[in-house]
């Protein structure tokens, strides 16, 4: 086998002299010169003129790796630290995740977000080709983004977690450092260790502090994300194999058999699917998401079920394009089908968190449907869903599960209709009904602007998809509208019997029940993210699009 | 060759022989006026023995020996042989000769885990008689001398396996391993002499050479088929895993440890050798659309049988040792791909797998040592509510079983991708696909049980009624420190496994 790899590097390293006699360099992956940009870099290097901006860009995106190891080293820091600080800890380690992630937004030049640019390149495993390698473009800092917003809010919200706080908010900060980890590695082993990583935490964040049925939904969770992991196993031992390299760049520039990447491509993209929410291997999502804990959900939609469509995106599509053009209609109609069916199954459920959880599903839909159109407009909207939807799943969990349940110890729509919680919660209720406008896809909000875009651009390629798809939009429209009303402006019958503890008619009312500042703190962030990317879009696509276009698939 | 030089090329096996006697001597002396009258319930003792102290000098002299040992070791020179393959000293016997003795050396650790054993200078004695047998295992390219080494290993492992007299269990799983054990001696024993008939040579290069011009006869076919079962007794590959379960369920802790540890690396070394070097010429295919008959097609149904049924099995389990003891098998069976994938690269992925598989269980018998000697069981509602009692126990569990899932960031997890990766490179058009994806599927399933475990320890409540928490400062400190150590291992070898498949590599001709 290394006989082999070594044949396969030295096909790879044909410029290898040339790019030995410059030194170090910011990227030492052989097939790098291929790619423009680098070359750029390359004959400033040589010419020994590399501008201060170049530099500067550099030390900038050696930055934003620092997201994974300060989230990795505030997990471990939490399992030392006394109880009383594990909260501020977390908070603040999540803070400088989204800080980090921010500065990349505003400082990167957008040239350097066109391609997947090294970040930092070490040999990690040099016997087997593996190496520690993160990049990032306009794609990986979208999700970042995401990510840190996700983290922050979350951990917010689970400012009222009390019982084994410390292992809670580690469990948290591993899923959290997970997902940084996959959105930037450039090398397959890494990505795909990162990838797994996320599996385990979530399963004791659910187990441990989940509610209803949570053994049995921690456990179906679990186990649905480990098979999806097999599939993506096999489909990474296939490439890596067959390329003798673990390179993402250097893989994506691989021309694989036309044969192999017909029964590749659907293995990989399937086990990546999974984790996405793709139907019908959908179910662990709703289970999932009732059981887990309020950070678990909003963690789960907010950005674990993004590993699953961005991998797909990054690893399965732009691995095997043919594979990808041969089975993409199925993808397609796969992704209609959820989008259809989950907003009609929410439009029957009783409980706030099932109609949440299936509207995910729905909203996942969107992104598959936008990848597997493969025009660069829907991919980007795919892209911009992913962080969309992100913010906005995140923010209805928030409500329905923090804002909501502990005050009112039910979820069930028919009980909180009598309630008039828009009277008791007034914040619940005006962050709910933003929540909900952004969900429905009402312009002004990141929803809108994604799922138009990812219309606009699968017209081309799918058009009886988007008529369909147009059409669920009504029910997704639809069943929120529904759970908006029954929630919170329910007509308060008066002498109704309901459950104890429940706000609206309590007499023991008290100053403790009304939303926490910590709430409203993560609230607003949430609402201000959907708001600013759905007002000013531009900010995110222009990232987006060169980054999309670059990918091999649109070739 | 004078015997001046073979005593100095075999100083660490000697060094070893000479601290099991001081060792035994001092048992002798110390601890026999207390042994009969402690033999009384089947329950472990709570009460401090007043032979502690003795114990602890014994535990320290054997220690004591190992590191020599090592020492010994590392001052051997790069590579002899001595009588034409007996006594082999490559980079690959040192590294391996110091991984056995390093796992030895931690079972000794252990071995205050459980409650003290009556004799325990004897019980030391043996352990680090076993050790001389992995060594000479480990050591030797002649099948003579192999077969001393399993035989030196298996005695002393029959006995430790019995040695709690106490518990009926023990003395089950002993009778049990000795008859399996035995049969399978005689099953290599016969398989030997059928090779040696073939080839009229014990040397393994040597009869590589000869099967190389050799036409495939029936006889040889059955010599290595035979000696094939005999070595799948040893590392208990399904069918022939049926003394497993009671071996580890039954035996003392530290000896179902060092069954499943040392034994285990040791075997898969010696197997790799046989295989790789002997039966070079026999080796046939083991892919899917061109199996041809040899021994690589023998192994991959050993590995698929060995995976399905561990795996199967596992999952209906209730006691974390019988659990252990299936998921063995099943880890037994994906070891074996990296035989079936052969070449270097394939034994290097092999032998890695089994180390790191050596060190995670090590570490988990330890976990059960230390829980069991609290709670009186190993069964699941006896680590239920850990995390409260123990919260380092609970994490050293948590990072033991599931880098036996295979989970990143965990040794497992790389393991599983050099030994898939490597067999499907040795193999044209991925021809052995069809044992990776069943490997993969087997650990999909082991993902349940080995969760089943940590929701025990994690999620469900404590269940005794008088579960006081693990004292900080009991005498098992150092078992602690032993399991923390292990798991720290796995950790950093899942982090950063370069530093242990570098090595293992570079000493692989």
């Amino acid at each position: 086998m290394l006989s082999s790899i070594a044949k396969q590097r030295a096909v790879w390293g044909a410029h290898a002299p040339l790019v030995l006699a410059m030194g170090p360099l910011p990227s030492r992956t052989f097939s790098a010169t291929h790619d423009p940009h680098i070359r750029s870099l390359l004959t400033r290097r040589v010419l020994g003129e590399e501008p201060k901006r170049t530099r500067e860009a550099r030390a900038l995106r050696r930055m934003i790796a620092w997201t994974i190891y300060i989230t990795f080293g505030g997990a471990v820091l939490l399992l030392l630290l006394p109880r009383t600080f594990a909260r501020w800890s977390a908070l603040l380690t999540t803070i400088a995740g989204l800080i980090l992630g921010l500065i990349a937004l505003v400082r990167t030049p957008i040239a350097d977000l066109a391609h997947f640019t090294t970040i930092v390149r070490a040999p990690w495993v040099p016997a087997l080709g593996m190496n520690y390698h993160l990049a990032i473009d306009g794609v990986s800092l979208t999700m970042v983004l995401v990510t840190g917003i996700s983290a922050v809010s979350t951990v917010l919200f689970s400012w009222d977690v009390e019982d084994r706080q410390n292992e809670f908010f580690f469990w948290l900060l591993l899923v959290v450092a997970g997902c940084y980890g996959v959105f930037l590695s450039a090398d397959l082993f890494l990505f795909f260790a990162f990838y797994e990583l996320v599996i385990v935490p979530k399963y004791f964040l659910i187990a441990v502090f989940g509610s209803t049925n949570k053994e049995y939904g921690a456990m179906k969770l679990t186990l649905y994300s480990f098979f999806g992991g097999i599939f993506v196993f096999i489909g990474v031992l296939i490439a890596y194999v067959t390329a003798g390299s673990l390179d993402l760049n250097q893989l994506s520039q691989f021309q694989f058999s036309p044969q192999l990447q017909s029964w590749a491509f659907p293995v990989l993209f399937l086990g990546f699917a999974v984790l996405a929410g793709i139907w019908p291997l959908h179910t662990w999502a709703p289970t999932g998401h009732v059981a887990a804990p309020t950070a678990g959900s909003m963690l789960l939609a907010g950005i674990v079920m993004k590993l699953g469509s961005y991998a797909g995106l990054r690893v399965a599509m732009n691995l095997f394009p043919q594979g990808f053009q041969m089975w993409s209609k199925w993808i397609a109609f796969l992704a209609v089908v959820g989008i259809v069916y989950a907003a009609a199954v929410a439009l029957r459920q009783r409980d706030l968190k099932f109609v949440i959880g299936y509207s995910s599903v729905s909203h996942m839909g969107f992104v598959l449907l936008g990848l597997a159109a493969a025009t660069a407009l829907s991919v980007s909207g795919a892209v911009l869903q992913m962080f969309s939807h992100g913010v906005i799943a995140a923010l209805l969990f928030a409500v329905a599960g923090r804002m909501i349940y502990p005050r009112t110890h039910t979820r069930e729509l028919d009980a909180l209709a009598g309630m008039n919680l828009s009277r008791a919660l007034p914040f619940a209720a005006f962050t709910f009904v933003i929540a909900a406008a952004a969900s429905m896809g009402i312009p002004g909000f990141s929803g809108f602007a994604a799922e138009i875009t990812i219309l606009i651009g699968a017209w081309k390629t799918y058009p009886l998809a988007v008529w369909i798809t147009g059409a669920g939009m009504v029910l997704v429209a639809a069943f929120t509208l529904r759970a908006l009303k029954q929630s919170f402006f329910g007509e308060a019958e008066a002498g109704v019997l309901v459950q104890e503890g429940h706000v609206a008619l309590d007499p023991d009312w008290n100053e403790q029940q009304s939303i926490t500042a910590a709430e409203k703190c993560g609230a607003c962030l949430l609402m201000f993210a959907t708001l600013a990317v759905g007002l000013y879009p531009k900010l995110l696509l222009d990232r987006i699009m060169p980054a999309v276009e670059a990918m091999r698939f649109l070739k | 060759m004078s015997y001046l030089e073979l005593l100095k090329l075999a100083s660490p096996e000697i060094v070893i022989v000479i601290t099991a006697l001081v060792v035994l001597a001092i048992g002798l002396v110390t601890g026999h006026a207390k042994s009969s009258a402690t033999i009384s319930t089947a329950k472990p003792a709570h009460t401090v023995s007043h032979t502690s102290i003795a114990t602890g000098i014994c535990s320290v002299v054997a220690a004591l020996g190992l590191a020599i040992a090592i020492g010994a070791i590392l001052m051997l020179p790069q590579s002899t042989t001595l009588f034409g393959g007996m006594l082999v000293i490559t980079p690959l016997t040192r590294l391996f000769k110091i991984i056995c003795i390093a796992l030895a050396f931690f079972t000794v650790l252990l071995i205050t885990s459980q409650k003290p054993p009556p004799h325990l200078g004897e019980y030391l004695a043996l352990v680090l008689f076993a050790t001389v047998g992995l060594m000479l295992l480990v050591g030797s390219e002649e099948l003579l001398m192999i077969f001393i080494g399993l035989e030196l290993l298996g005695l002393s492992l029959y006995v430790m396996t019995a040695f709690d007299k106490t518990d009926v269990r023990s003395a089950e799983a002993g009778l049990k391993y000795l008859l399996f054990g035995s049969t399978s001696s005689a099953f290599t024993l016969f398989g030997i002499s059928l090779i040696y008939g073939m080839s009229g040579t014990t040397g393994l290069a040597a009869i590589s050479e000869k099967l190389a011009t050799a036409s495939v006869q029936p006889l040889l076919a059955v010599g290595i088929v035979m000696t094939l079962v005999g070595f799948a007794f040893k590392i208990a590959a399904a069918p022939f895993h049926l003394w497993a379960p009671d071996a580890y369920q039954g035996a003392p802790v530290p000896s179902a440890a060092f069954i499943a540890s040392g034994s285990k690396v040791a075997s898969f070394v010696v197997l790799g050798k046989i295989v790789l070097v002997g039966f070079a010429p026999m080796r046939g295919s083991a892919d899917w659309h061109a199996m041809t008959a040899g021994w690589s097609p023998v192994l991959a149904a050993l590995a698929s049988l060995s995976i399905l049924i561990g795996n199967m099995v596992a999952l209906a389990q209730s006691n974390v040792r019988r659990l252990l003891a299936y998921s063995a098998v099943a880890h037994g069976g994906y070891t074996l791909i990296g035989l079936v994938a052969g070449g270097r690269d394939g034994f290097a992925a092999a032998l890695f797998y089994t180390t790191i598989y050596a060190v995670t269980l090590v570490g988990a018998f330890g976990v059960v040592g230390l829980v069991r000697r609290k709670t009186g069981g190993d069964n699941f509602s006896d680590f239920s509510g850990l995390v409260s009692r123990s919260p380092l126990l609970a994490g050293c569990m948590a990072i033991f079983m599931l880098s036996l899932a295979g989970i990143p960031p965990l040794a497992g997890f790389f393991g599983k991708f050099y030994l898939f990766s490597t067999a499907l490179h040795a193999s044209a058009n991925h021809g052995l696909l069809w044992l990776v994806a069943l490997a993969l599927f087997g650990s999909f399933i082991s993902l349940y049980y080995y969760l089943l475990v940590l929701k025990a320890i994690f999620v469900n409540e404590p269940s005794l009624p008088a579960a006081q928490p693990f004292d900080r400062l009991t005498p098992d400190l150092v078992q602690r420190a032993a399991v923390a150590v292990l798991a720290a291992a796995v950790l950093f070898l899942g982090v950063m496994p370069d530093v242990l498949a570098a090595r293992i590599l570079a000493a692989l001709p």
